[in-house]
């Protein structure tokens, strides 16, 4: 695993050798319903990478797939060199889309509890980070307004020191402030000399300025991985505009 | 957080050209440091690897240079600001010649209308 310190000036962009995630022909059926289908790629390591396409394509399935918390119907997963299985939450931080916390907690008991569970949560950085998104400790999760909940659950995502943070839909329902005083969280306390973080989200041109590499999904499958700097370069196009034209495309769909 | 940045060039290359135009224009002088990766991260609101390759960039056009443990800084070298100076110059006027030419402006008609415009603000 080659790990970049960003920071370190020489080794530009070393990031890509082993991949965080790959995927080998997955499938996933709920009954009859495929959610996703025949699914191979894979993202490369220290990246901030931007899962995007329409609802019900397939993110959530995916997300959850790579952490633990669904099991392929057919096909192979690996994260971190390790075939999936439940037990690799112990290095994937996964933040729900679901309202997940216990609401009788306050701030300061799920940090407790977030620590006692993984081994890996730092406390000190999840204290640093809730003062910088400006929350209180001893608040209730069950009292906070929607935007203090979601900067509550970027806080406890990245205060472990996974090497894979997922995040289903974190910007999801929030209002332009809280979003970029979540991304500015985002961007302060990310260590992408250590970690990855694959995110899905529908603010695809609010994202875009953070991302590395975009997945764009439709109908359960992958579309394109590609890296943000080559679509500019190469195509001319924003991460928008190159949605826009790849699911326009018939060959695209199924 | 969160600056504009044009489409269909990358973000890196449009932070290179920002900085460097800070420098000509002397908001950032020879010899200051720069914002560590991550809070010019957070103040360009990009990612940090763009804001690494930022400054790998700028120092392989010898822009700026870093000393280990210390940061990123302005070169205090006089003669390659100055060529830096020349160097945006020299783009700004190649893409408006360009235009200008596409347009069917002469070389001359081109001159003349510049050095009235220098010279009187107005058009001639």
């Amino acid at each position: 695993m080659t790990v970049i310190e960003v920071g370190s000036p020489k080794e530009e962009r070393v990031v890509t050798e082993t991949p965080i995630v790959r995927f080998e022909q997955v499938s996933k059926r709920y009954r009859l319903r495929y959610a996703v289908r025949d699914l191979t790629f894979s993202l490369p390591s220290g990246r901030i990478i931007g899962m995007i396409g329409a609802n019900g394509s397939g993110k959530s399935t995916t997300l959850k797939l790579m952490a633990g918390l669904a099991n392929p119907t057919s096909g192979r997963v690996w994260v971190y060199g390790q075939e999936v299985t439940r037990r690799i939450s112990r290095v994937v931080s996964y933040l729900s889309d679901q309202d997940a916390l216990y609401p009788f907690y306050t701030a300061d008991e799920l940090i407790s509890f977030y620590a006692a569970v993984f081994p890996d949560f730092d406390v000190a950085k999840a204290r640093e980070m809730l003062d910088f998104m400006q929350l209180l400790p001893r608040q209730r999760a069950g009292e906070l307004s929607k935007g203090n909940l979601g900067r509550l659950k970027m806080v406890l995502a990245l205060s472990r020191n996974a090497p894979l943070i997922l995040m289903d839909e974190p910007l999801s329902g929030l209002d332009p402030l809280v979003r970029q005083s979540i991304l500015k969280g985002l961007v302060s306390f990310v260590d992408l000399g250590r970690q990855t973080i694959v995110m899905s989200t529908h603010e695809v041109a609010e994202i875009e300025p953070l991302l590395d590499t975009a997945m764009l999904m439709a109908d359960g499958r992958v579309v394109d991985v590609r890296d943000i700097d080559d679509l500019r370069s190469q195509d001319g196009l924003t991460l928008v505009d190159w949605m826009a034209s790849k699911l326009a495309a018939p060959q695209n769909r199924r | 957080m969160g600056d504009d940045f044009h489409p269909a060039q990358p973000i890196y290359l449009q932070l290179v050209d920002r900085i460097c135009r800070e420098i000509v224009r002397g908001d950032r002088k020879p010899g200051d440091r720069l914002p560590s990766v991550r809070d010019m991260a957070v103040q360009a609101g990009v990612n940090p690897n763009t804001v690494q390759r930022v400054y790998t960039e700028l120092e392989r056009m010898q822009v700026v240079l870093t000393r280990r443990g210390q940061g990123t800084f302005v070169t205090e070298d006089a003669e390659r600001l100055r060529a830096l100076r020349e160097d945006l110059m020299h783009e700004r006027i190649e893409a408006f010649v360009r235009d200008m030419a596409e347009m069917g402006f002469t070389g001359d008609e081109i001159v003349r209308g510049v050095q009235a415009f220098v010279e009187g603000g107005t058009r001639e």
